[in-house]
Parts: structure tokens; C-alpha cells; sequence
């Protein structure tokens, strides 16, 4: 490797190096040239995923702000798939809907730095920059299609109150930094950690205004008002990368700033947290009940499952510490699936994402229907699939650290949920196909190889999960 | 000399003033200048701790904010005017096809 | 070895699955078929292979790897048969792969596609319960839990063009899950409490505590969850309404429900959690209560239904009471004793109404039956021998089984439950005779004005509708045409009659002379391991037994006497004479006044109670509504919560902030 104070951000600079390429590459295309820029990006990705492997066990750090730890190589991992995956459905997207390949790819990637900047950043100020440069990247991504009105306003919406809570999080950063001097967060740990439970106004601030900020980042109630109307109205494939990939660096960063350096306040977090969890659960599944929109009702979705990722966090016991990061492994390859299922499924004029579209797909796309059955049934947390897996760690978590309460509004709400994702699959099979339905489009061999691969990850880590378990639980081990 | 408390109340109070225009202006534009408004109380906070810490990283980090202000703002501001060709519209009322 | 007992029915699924389209109809049913035997044949091996072994020490494992393992917990896909798992497995392959057979020929009218489909799901859901069944910890048991409750609402709702199976089938999905919900709360639990989801861990663990005399500790609570879980699973208060709409799937599927699978593995888990559960008095009475009022109530209902797959539907859930029943009083074994005869004689019966209905052409309702003994002679018989056997006749299957609860019930204690179960009895003797009066005697669907006079026969559907109408008029013109059951079909039904009579010969009791050999078998795997087995039953009470055996032998006789009388003897006099002399039947209408006293004063009221009470007003209104209403609530609240989404951006900015109040005003003034 390089020089030792660089080998932490090897990750980072592989993926940032790669948007470079894709903004070169279509600055220097030709008029009508077809290049291969999503592969561009796919290189990169490989090789912040090859540097993360080779660093493990390292604790890097780099400028002591980034810190490749396994904690942080864990969701870089995580985020590397997700963004693999989303490059490899986004090439039937973009050609269908003639989007601006360099551009797009170029967003993507830049993205996706961002969100290993964040999941690994040791410093409030540069998960607050990770934070702008993947919200930034993920406003335009909403709204690419400028001729589509919907798109528009779920960009501005997204945009418009996602500056307003980073706001409130840049706040809580001035606060914290005002009490503790620093904002690295070993120095932030450290000046709690000796504060006996101190009462001072400003760091209770400081607390609540970074939940704010991480709290909408991971659409918690009553921050995620925004989530539905930008899940829906931004292309399926963007939704599919902002619900996985926004949402485990936030988490990350959550996990991070709150067991880490919070740690000493965490009586003073949980209960909040514990209500948040406890609303979003509730909220995601009921109002996810009453959807007809898939790509809504997923929002909804993903809204609950970001509550059983708080439950992890409020339960981070010894059982907890693994269920956190399998979960967000589960989630994100799930959801991201799901979501390439209907960005697959739509045309250039039609989204196809209303729930009747879904009407008799068995008969027309039986391997779609099948691959979009395991995506929903894991989403539901019906073995043996790893969504399965997941919410039993997070709930078994949430009962031996004696949240109680938390596993049963846990265990009814997946209970509930599984209702509005088993609509889905009754509708896919045991209804006619509507007549004048249109025939969906073919699916290209890439596309297909990524939902073959997301299928694959997500069987198999419900059959074989232990691997993963105890990598994600030896992971966040460096974190605590 | 001023005490930090009050450089800490003059931001709060800049920052009521953003975060109320957010939500009260009926104007994107304005509602983009309310936000930028929040982000400069923030930055008024950063430079008062800093000069009470006695670091300058108070001082830097207001530098970050800028620059990350300025993105933000060049994004919104071509958000906003993608939506006005839709509707000839910029009062955020009007754009409510998404709901429920 | 263990692992390819559920692996057959796995492959024939994906073979189906995937190839299905692809085959001709004959392969496809008997690749699935074909598998399904297999498993059985495997089963008896490995039966064998246990039988060999000393009595205390009869349990297999296979390890097929480890599952979960993180820090100190490890879990590991482990498949355990012992003589519990032993019996269950015999079971769900053997009757599972008549019944596949049996589909081979009743599905033959649906088209390739949907003959591959429906035999993946069928495969599939004997794979599911295999896997249930073998399971040695909870986390196996519910992958095969959740996976039968999948599969029998694809199976249910496999006619999906029906309006009704599409509805059935999601009720079967609700209902399940509600219970499910409680079945998780008691697993997670369990793990938090013991550490341990593996039954005999569990089992020891527990052994070693106090039974929970008189308090409501953790145990009761565990096992009141699981229980709960339970009652979803196997019909059982409050939740066995969606069992009887589970009519609306094709009927091999409701006979691998019924009889098999599915709704015994709420008897199952508790049989094998016996320790847990016996370490919980209260909840023991909980189990035999609900166990007792199901098999009642369940019973009044079955006497006034017309159509021929409710009636063995409720009656399903009466037995299903009567294990539950068993259970609770502590007799694990007779329990599954009835489990395991009940199996063949339901399936039996329910195989047998699916000849009925395949030969009229999916006519269901038992009035616009009847003569069809002449045209269906093997159904008949064996229909008969079904009835004769889950009436509890002396001597065969069901006899054995169900005398063993009622004594196991009167000689812990509990007369009270004892008369309610003999109740029961009696309902099951009288409405499964009135079935095959109905279906099988008397003249045939023309003597409707005689009929309207049965007890059942009240409610205002008959010969109304068009539907019926034309039903009757194919029933009467295509009598000469009726055909027998197909020779798959048949061969089936003799079987399973053949199983009916001699299934319960593997328990005789002692009083008869026999040594209970399935007590025997079963006995050790309801103490823990190592643990001691429970003594075997007195001599001195042989005259109880004996006594016992009496009195239900009687109310068995009984109560197909009574049937007879009510649906056979006064059917027949009553429509001769009716059709011939209208003025004549005026008078001997008033003969009947005798009639008219017992229709007032017994029939009536029953009549009032189950249809109107227990039926309409119960069934319908109370666990409907409850089931109904829950989802209003959701239903509602979701239309009010989502109406907070304006689509106004300043109005989420809003939300924005007042979370951001309310959370630093609970900091800065708690």
C-alpha cells in the first residue's frame, strides 16, 4: 500500500476516483458514442472493495478523522454492494429512460463516497460533509428526470428538507464542539466520558439536534415525512439506492456517534430513541397498510424497518451488537432488490408501480414474480430468508436487554407488515392479468445477474447466516 | 467584552429566524434564503466558541459550512427552477402531487 | 438420512416448480407422488431403525449444519426423531402420499399449468411440515410453522377465480398470524429466559424447576404464549374460524390440512414441549378448557351445516377440541393416539366426500344429495366405515383413541370436562350419521319437501337460488351417469378404510387385555431425558376402564340411533307419504306431534343455539368482528395517519420542528 497515513481512505479514493472517470469519460464522449461507464464505476467499487478486505483487522486511520476500522469496513462492504448492485439495474434504466449516463454514474458514485466517508469518519464535521455530499448527489439523482413533474418535487421536497435538517444537525456539531472543544469523536468520548452525567443544557442540546439530524437521515417519525413523496416520485432504481444506501450510512454514522463517543449519555438517548423506534414501527406499518402504490408502500416499509434498526441501537447488548449490522446487510440487499424488481418492470412512460400492475405478472414474468416473492417474504421476516434472520437477532436483542415493550410493537408490527407485502405476491399470483396491461419489457443478462445475485445473498444468509454474524458482531466490537 | 452567552442568543435567535421562514414563507426562493440563514446562525455559533475556546477550528470549520452552503444552494436553486418550468409556480403550495 | 425425509418432498416441489409447465400431467403427479412415497419409505427405515434401539434411549439427531451461531449462542439446523417426531413422520408421509395419489386423479380437470402448480404447493407443504415435525429446536419448528401457514393459503385460495377461496385463504393467513404473533413472544421468551430454544435443553432445564402450583410465573406465560400460537394453528377458540372457510380450496387439500398436517401441529408442539407445559398447571387447565368448550361447541355447529365439507370441517375442530383436551389434562399420549387415527379416518372422510362431490360435479350441499349409495358403492363403504370410526364404535380406530381420553379426562379428576367431552361424543356420532343419511340414504334430491323439514334443512337456501336449482336438476338427471370414484381414488379410499378400522390396534388398552403399545412407544419423549417414565396404569382400575368404555361405546351407539331416527326412519316415511297422499301426510303430521315435541322442545333450541348463537351470532359476529375489527383499526387509522401526509412541504418542515421541540423541551425541562 501507500504511504500509512493514506491507507484508511484507499477505499474512498478508489470510489471517488472512479465518479472522476465517469464525469471525464462523458465529457470526452462523442456524440452518440455508447461507452461503458457504469463498468468504470463497477472498478472502482471492486477496488474499495479489494482495499477494504486488505485493511481489515488494520485499524487505519487516516488525518485521524477517517478511520478504517471493522466497523466502518463493514458498512463500506455493505455500501460497495449496494452500489454494484445498483450500477448493474441502473444500465437498463438509463438506456431506457435516456438518461444522461455520466452524469448519472458520476452522481452514483459520488454518492456512495460519500457514504463511506460517512460510515467511516471519526469527526462530526466530516460525517457532516459526507452527509451534504451524498445528499447532494442523491437530490439531483431524484430529480434527473426533469421532464417528469413528480420527480421535480420529490427532489425539492428531499432537497428542501433535507437542508433544513442538516441545519439543525450542523446546530448540534457547533454545540457539541462548544462544550467539548473538539469535534473528533475520541476527544468528544473522552470529555463526556469524564463529565459525571453532567446536567449542562448545552450538551443535552448538542444530543438531541445530532438525534434530529440522524433521526431524519434514517426517516425516523416524525422526521420522515419527506420519505414517502421522494421514495415515490424518484425513479424506482434511485429509490432503491437512497432507502439502502442513505440509510446504512446514516446508520452507521448513528451507531457510531451514539455508542461511541454518546456512550457515557446513553440513558439519556435511549428512552428517546426507544419512543422513536416504537412510533416508526407503528407508523411505517400502518400507513403501509392503506397504499396502493408498491413504490410507496415500500417507502412505508422502509420507514418501519428503519425502526427495527433503532431497536438494535437502543438494545445494543452483547446479542444486539451482531444484530445491527446483519441487519442493515439484510435490509439494504432486500430492499435494494425489491426496489430493481420494479425499476425492471417499468417503461419509459409508465412506472408500472401501482399494485394492479402487479396483477398476474406470475403468468407473464414467472422469474421476476418468483425473484420479487423472496424479496417481499424477506422483507416480511418469514424464514428462511436472512430478513428472517435479522429481525429474530434484533428482537431476541431487544427481549434479553429487557425492552419488552420494544419486541412486542417489534414483533406485531412485522406481524402486520407482512400483510401488505403478501398483497403483492396474491396479486402476482391469484389475479388476471389485465388485458390491456402491457407486456413489461425484456430484461437485460446484467439486470438479471444482479437480482440472481441478490436472491442469492439473501437465501443464503438465511440458510448459512453464521459467517456473516460473526463478522458483523466482531465488527462492531471495534466500535464499542 | 461581549460574554459568549450573548453571541450564543443572537444565534438562536438568527436560527428561529431561518427555521420560522422555512415554514411560514410562502416563497421557495425565500424559503432557500431562510435555510441559508439557518446555516450562517450555525456559523455565528462555530465562530463564538472558537474565539471562547481560543482554537481556530471554529474559524475553519465556518469555511466548510461556506463552501457546503454554496453547493447546496447552487443544487436548490436548479431544483427550484426545474419545478418553476412545470408550473410557473414558486409557491410551494402548488406542488403537493405527492401525498397521502 | 433424517434430512432426506423432508429433501423428497422438496425436490418433487422444485421439480414441479420449475419444469412443471414443461411436463405432461401424468409426470408431474407422479413425480410428486413419487416423491412422497419415497419420504414414506425412508420414514419406515428410519422408524425402524428406532424401534431397534432400548426403550429410553430411542432418539435420532442429524445435524445437518450449524445454523446460527454468534458469541455464545449457537443454533443448529438439527433434525431429532424420537417415538413422537417417530409417529408424526409415519403420518404426514403416509397419509400425505395417499393423498397425493388421491390428487392425482381429482385435479386431472385442471389445466398442465395449474397441475404442476398445485402439486408444487402440495409438495411444498408436506416438505414444510416434515421439517416442522423433525425439527429439534423452536427456531426449526417455525421455519416449517410458517412455512405450512404459507402453503395452505396458496392451496386454500388455489382456486383464486372463486371470490370466496381468495377470501378464505387470507382469512386462513390472518387468523394464523395472529397466533403466530403469540408464538413468537413465547419463543423470544423462552430464549431470553433458558438461553436455549432446543427442546430436550428445554425440557431438562425446566425439569429441574418447580411446577408452577398456583402462581402465573414464567413458565405459565410461556407456555399460555405458545399455547395461543397453538390455538391459530389447530382451530381452536378463539381462533378456528378460518378452518371451515379453508373449505373453499380443492379437497385433497382440505384432507392434507385436516388430516395430516397443519392443524395437528399445535398438538404436536405442545406434545413435544410436554415437560414445559406439564411444569405449567394453569395454563394445562387452560388447554383442557378451551380443548373441552371447542369440541362442544364446534360439534352444535356441525349438526346444522349443509354443506358436506363444513360438517367434516367442524368436526375437525370438535376433534381437534378433544385433543386439545387431552393434552391439557396431562395425557400427551392419548392425544396424540387421536392425532394419529384421527388422520386416517378424516382423511378418509374427507377423500370420500370429494368422490361425492367429484361425481356430482362440485355439488357440496347434503339436501340436494342423498340416495347416492346406490350409485357410489365404494364411497359408501367406505364413508360408512369413516363414520362408524370417528363416532367412536367399539372396536374400531377411533374407539381406542378417544376412550383413552375420556378415561386419561375422568381419572385425573375432571368429571366435569369428562361429561363435556362425553357430550361431544354424542354430537360427533349424530352429525356424522346424519351426514351419511343424508348424502347416502333416502330417495335422492327430489323430496325437498320433506327435507325442509329436517333440522338442518331450515335455512332459507333451499332450492332458492338458480345455482341450486340447476345443481338438483343435474344431480337427478345425471343419477343413472354417476360414477364411482376414479380407480386412483378408489384405492385410496379403500385403504385409508382399511387403516380406519385397524389403526387403533397399536393401543389397546390394558383393561381389554392389551399393553398399549403406542403409550409405551410415546412415553419417553414427554419426560426429559434420562428422565423417568411415568408407571403404567393400575390394575385396579381396569373396572373403571372397562366402565368407562361402556358408557361411550353407548353414547356412540346412541347417538347414531338418534340419527338414524331423525334423518333416516322419519325421512323415509315422511317423503313416501308426502308425495303420494298430501291430505294422508296432514294427518300423520299430526302422528308426528311426538315429532313436533321433540323438534320444539330439543331440536329447536339446539337448532337456535348452535345456528343462531353459537353460528351466527358467535362465530360470525364475536370472532368475525374481532378478527374483522382489528383490521378496521388498522384500516382506519392508516386512512387518518396517512391523511397527515398534505404533500405540503412546510407542513413536513413543521413536523420537522415540533419533533425538534418536543425532544429539547424533554431535555431542557424534564
Amino acid at each position: 500500500m501507500f504511504d500509512s497515513t493514506f491507507d484508511a481512505v484507499v477505499p474512498l479514493l478508489c470510489v471517488i476516483l472512479a465518479a472522476l472517470a465517469a464525469m471525464g469519460a462523458e465529457a470526452f464522449r462523442a456524440r452518440g458514442e455508447r461507452m461503458p461507464i457504469g463498468g468504470l464505476g463497477i472498478v472502482g467499487l471492486a477496488g474499495a472493495g479489494v482495499s477494504s478486505v486488505l485493511l481489515w483487522n488494520r485499524n487505519a486511520a487516516s488525518f485521524g478523522v477517517i478511520l478504517a476500522d471493522n466497523f466502518g469496513l463493514f458498512v463500506t462492504l455493505v455500501l460497495v454492494v449496494v452500489g454494484v448492485l445498483t450500477i448493474m439495474f441502473s444500465s437498463q434504466v438509463v438506456r431506457r429512460d435516456a438518461l444522461p449516463a455520466g452524469e448519472y454514474y458520476a452522481l452514483v458514485l459520488f454518492a456512495i463516497a460519500g457514504m463511506i466517508m460517512m460510515a467511516t469518519a471519526n469527526d462530526l464535521l466530516v460525517i457532516f460533509l459526507a452527509l451534504e455530499i451524498l445528499s447532494v448527489a442523491v437530490y439531483v439523482l431524484t430529480g434527473i428526470r426533469r421532464d417528469d413533474q413528480r420527480a421535480t418535487e420529490a427532489a425539492f421536497k428531499y432537497f428542501l428538507l433535507g437542508a433544513f435538517s442538516s441545519a439543525f444537525f450542523l446546530y448540534g456539531i457547533a454545540f457539541t464542539y462548544g462544550v467539548a472543544g473538539s469535534t473528533r469523536l475520541d476527544r468528544v468520548g473522552a470529555y463526556l466520558a469524564a463529565q459525571s452525567m453532567s446536567d449542562s443544557p448545552l450538551i443535552l442540546m448538542a444530543l438531541a439536534l445530532l438525534l434530529v439530524g440522524f433521526a431524519f437521515k434514517i426517516s425516523a417519525v416524525p422526521f420522515h415525512m419527506w420519505t414517502p413523496d421522494a421514495y415515490e416520485g424518484a425513479p424506482a432504481i434511485v429509490t432503491g439506492f437512497m432507502s439502502t444506501g442513505v440509510k446504512a450510512a446514516a446508520f452507521a454514522a448513528f451507531a457510531r456517534v451514539f455508542l461511541s463517543a454518546f456512550e457515557p449519555f446513553s440513558a439519556d438517548w435511549a428512552p428517546i430513541v426507544w419512543i422513536i423506534a416504537a412510533l416508526t414501527m407503528i407508523l411505517g406499518t400502518v400507513v403501509g397498510v392503506a397504499q396502493s402504490n408498491l413504490k410507496r408502500m415500500l417507502a412505508y416499509s422502509s420507514i418501519a424497518h428503519g425502526g427495527y434498526l433503532l431497536v438494535g441501537l437502543v438494545a445494543a447488548n452483547e446479542v444486539g451488537k451482531a444484530a445491527i449490522l446483519f441487519y442493515l446487510l439484510a435490509y439494504a440487499v432486500t430492499n435494494l432488490a425489491a426496489f430493481g424488481v420494479i425499476a425492471l418492470l417499468g417503461s419509459r412512460d409508465r412506472g408500472n408501480d401501482e399494485l394492479r400492475d402487479y396483477a398476474g405478472l406470475w403468468h407473464t414474468r414467472p422469474a421476476l414474480a418468483a425473484l420479487m416473492t423472496v424479496c417481499l417474504l424477506s422483507l416480511g421476516g418469514l424464514p428462511p430468508t436472512v430478513g428472517f434472520i435479522g429481525k429474530w437477532y434484533i428482537f431476541s436483542a431487544a427481549v434479553s436487554a429487557g425492552y419488552y415493550g420494544l419486541a412486542i410493537i417489534g414483533v406485531l408490527t412485522s406481524v402486520v407488515s407482512v400483510f401488505f407485502y403478501l398483497r403483492v405476491v396474491v396479486m402476482m399470483y391469484m389475479a388476471e392479468r389485465e388485458v390491456a396491461a402491457a407486456m413489461p419489457p425484456r430484461v437485460t443478462g446484467v439486470s438479471m445477474a444482479a437480482l440472481a445475485f441478490a436472491i442469492f445473498v439473501i437465501v443464503y444468509l438465511g440458510v448459512m447466516p453464521t459467517q456473516v454474524l460473526d463478522l458483523a458482531s466482531a465488527s462492531i466490537a471495534t466500535i464499542f | 467584552m461581549i460574554p459568549l452567552s450573548d453571541y450564543l442568543i443572537v444565534s438562536a435567535i438568527l436560527f428561529a429566524i431561518g427555521t420560522a421562514g422555512v415554514f411560514l414563507r410562502r416563497n421557495l426562493i425565500t424559503i432557500l434564503l431562510s435555510v441559508e440563514i439557518m446555516l450562517n446562525a450555525v456559523n455565528l455559533t462555530f465562530v463564538a466558541f472558537g474565539r471562547y475556546l481560543g482554537s481556530v477550528d471554529g474559524q475553519i470549520i465556518v469555511f466548510f459550512v461556506m463552501t457546503v452552503a454554496a453547493a447546496e444552494a447552487a443544487v436548490g436553486l436548479a431544483i427550484v427552477i426545474a419545478l418553476f418550468r412545470h408550473r410557473e409556480s414558486l409557491n410551494p403550495e402548488a406542488f403537493t402531487a405527492l401525498k397521502w | 438420512m433424517l434430512a432426506l425425509v423432508p429433501l423428497f418432498p422438496l425436490l418433487g416441489f422444485v421439480i414441479n416448480a420449475a419444469l412443471g409447465r414443461r411436463l405432461p400431467k401424468t409426470v408431474s403427479g407422479s413425480v410428486a407422488s413419487a416423491v412422497m412415497v419415497a419420504s414414506f419409505v425412508v420414514s419406515v427405515m428410519i422408524v425402524l431403525e428406532l424401534a431397534a434401539m432400548p426403550a429410553d434411549q430411542r432418539a435420532i439427531e442429524q445435524t445437518v449444519y450449524t445454523w446460527i451461531a454468534s458469541g455464545d449462542f449457537v443454533l443448529d439446523l438439527t433434525f431429532r426423531v424420537d417415538p413422537l417426531a417417530a409417529v408424526m413422520i409415519l403420518v404426514v408421509t403416509g397419509i400425505g402420499a395417499l393423498i397425493h395419489i388421491y390428487s392425482t386423479a381429482y385435479m386431472h380437470d385442471e389445466s398442465v399449468g395449474e397441475y404442476a402448480r398445485y402439486f408444487s404447493y402440495l409438495n411444498l407443504f408436506a416438505a414444510f411440515m416434515l421439517v416442522l415435525v423433525l425439527g429439534a429446536n423452536f427456531l426449526v419448528l417455525f421455519v416449517g410453522w410458517e412455512g405450512v401457514g404459507l402453503c395452505s393459503y396458496l392451496l386454500i385460495g388455489f382456486w383464486f377465480r372463486k371470490r370466496s377461496a381468495a377470501d378464505a385463504g387470507k382469512k386462513a393467513f390472518v387468523v394464523n398470524r395472529i397466533g403466530d404473533y403469540a408464538f413468537i413472544l413465547g419463543m423470544l421468551f423462552l430464549f431470553a429466559r433458558f438461553g436455549t430454544l432446543d427442546f430436550r435443553q428445554l425440557a431438562s432445564t425446566v425439569a429441574a424447576m418447580p411446577p408452577e402450583e398456583g402462581v402465573f410465573g414464567a413458565l405459565s406465560i410461556a407456555s399460555l404464549l405458545l399455547f395461543i400460537g397453538a390455538t391459530g394453528k389447530s382451530a381452536q377458540i378463539p381462533l378456528y374460524t378460518w378452518l371451515p372457510d379453508a373449505m373453499e380450496g380443492p379437497t385433497p387439500v382440505s384432507a392434507l390440512i385436516h388430516a395430516a398436517t397443519m392443524v395437528t401441529a399445535g398438538v404436536y408442539m405442545i406434545g413435544r414441549n410436554a415437560v414445559l407445559f406439564s411444569h405449567a398447571p394453569e395454563t394445562m387447565m387452560i388447554v383442557a378448557v378451551v380443548g373441552a368448550l371447542t369440541a362442544v361447541m364446534a360439534g352444535t355447529i356441525g349438526l346444522v351445516q349443509n354443506d358436506i365439507k363444513r360438517v367434516l370441517a367442524y368436526s375437525t375442530v370438535s376433534q381437534l377440541g378433544l385433543m386439545f383436551l387431552a393434552m391439557g389434562v396431562g395425557a400427551f399420549g392419548a392425544g396424540i393416539f387421536h392425532l394419529y387415527t384421527h388422520a386416517f379416518f378424516k382423511a378418509l372422510l374427507f377423500l370420500g366426500s370429494g368422490a361425492v362431490i367429484h361425481a356430482l360435479h362440485g355439488e357440496q350441499d347434503i339436501r340436494q344429495m342423498g340416495g347416492l349409495r346406490r350409485y357410489l358403492p365404494i364411497t359408501y363403504w367406505t364413508f360408512l366405515i369413516g363414520s362408524l370410526a370417528i363416532a367412536g364404535v367399539p372396536f374400531l380406530s377411533g374407539f381406542f383413541s378417544k376412550d383413552e381420553i375420556l378415561y386419561e379426562t375422568f381419572h385425573g379428576g375432571h368429571t366435569l370436562l369428562w361429561l363435556i367431552a362425553a357430550v361431544a361424543s354424542l354430537l360427533t356420532a349424530v352429525y356424522m350419521f346424519r351426514l351419511v343419511f343424508l348424502t347416502f340414504h333416502g330417495d335422492g334430491p327430489h323430496a325437498v319437501g320433506v327435507t325442509s323439514h329436517d333440522v338442518g334443512a331450515t335455512s332459507p337456501r333451499v332450492g332458492a337460488t338458480p345455482n341450486d336449482v340447476g345443481a338438483t336438476s343435474h344431480g337427478l338427471g345425471a343419477a343413472p351417469h354417476l360414477h364411482d370414484a376414479p380407480p386412483a381414488m378408489a384405492l385410496v379410499l379403500i385403504v385409508l378404510a382399511v387403516g380406519s378400522v385397524l389403526a387403533g390396534y397399536v393401543g389397546i388398552p390394558h383393561a381389554l387385555g392389551g399393553h398399549n403399545a403406542l403409550a409405551t412407544w410415546l412415553a419417553p419423549s414427554f419426560v426429559p431425558v434420562g428422565g423417568e417414565i411415568a408407571g403404567e396404569a393400575a390394575a385396579e382400575e381396569t373396572a373403571l376402564e372397562l366402565t368407562l368404555m361402556g358408557v361411550s361405546s353407548l353414547i356412540a351407539l346412541a347417538g347414531i340411533a338418534l340419527a338414524a331416527f331423525v334423518w333416516l326412519t322419519r325421512r323415509a316415511l315422511a317423503a313416501a307419504i308426502a308425495l303420494r297422499y298430501p291430505t294422508l301426510y296432514r294427518l300423520l303430521l299430526n302422528k308426528y306431534y311426538v315429532d313436533e315435541i321433540y323438534d320444539a322442545a330439543v331440536v329447536r333450541p339446539i337448532q337456535a343455539l348452535s345456528q343462531e348463537g353459537l353460528w351466527r351470532g358467535f362465530d360470525v359476529k364475536v370472532v368475525d368482528g374481532a378478527v374483522n375489527g382489528t383490521g378496521a383499526i388498522v384500516d382506519a387509522s392508516a386512512t387518518l395517519l396517512r391523511r397527515l401526509q398534505t404533500g405540503s412541504v412546510r407542513a413536513y418542515a413543521g413536523s420537522l420542528f415540533i419533533g425538534v421541540v418536543v425532544i429539547l423541551g424533554y431535555y431542557l425541562w424534564r
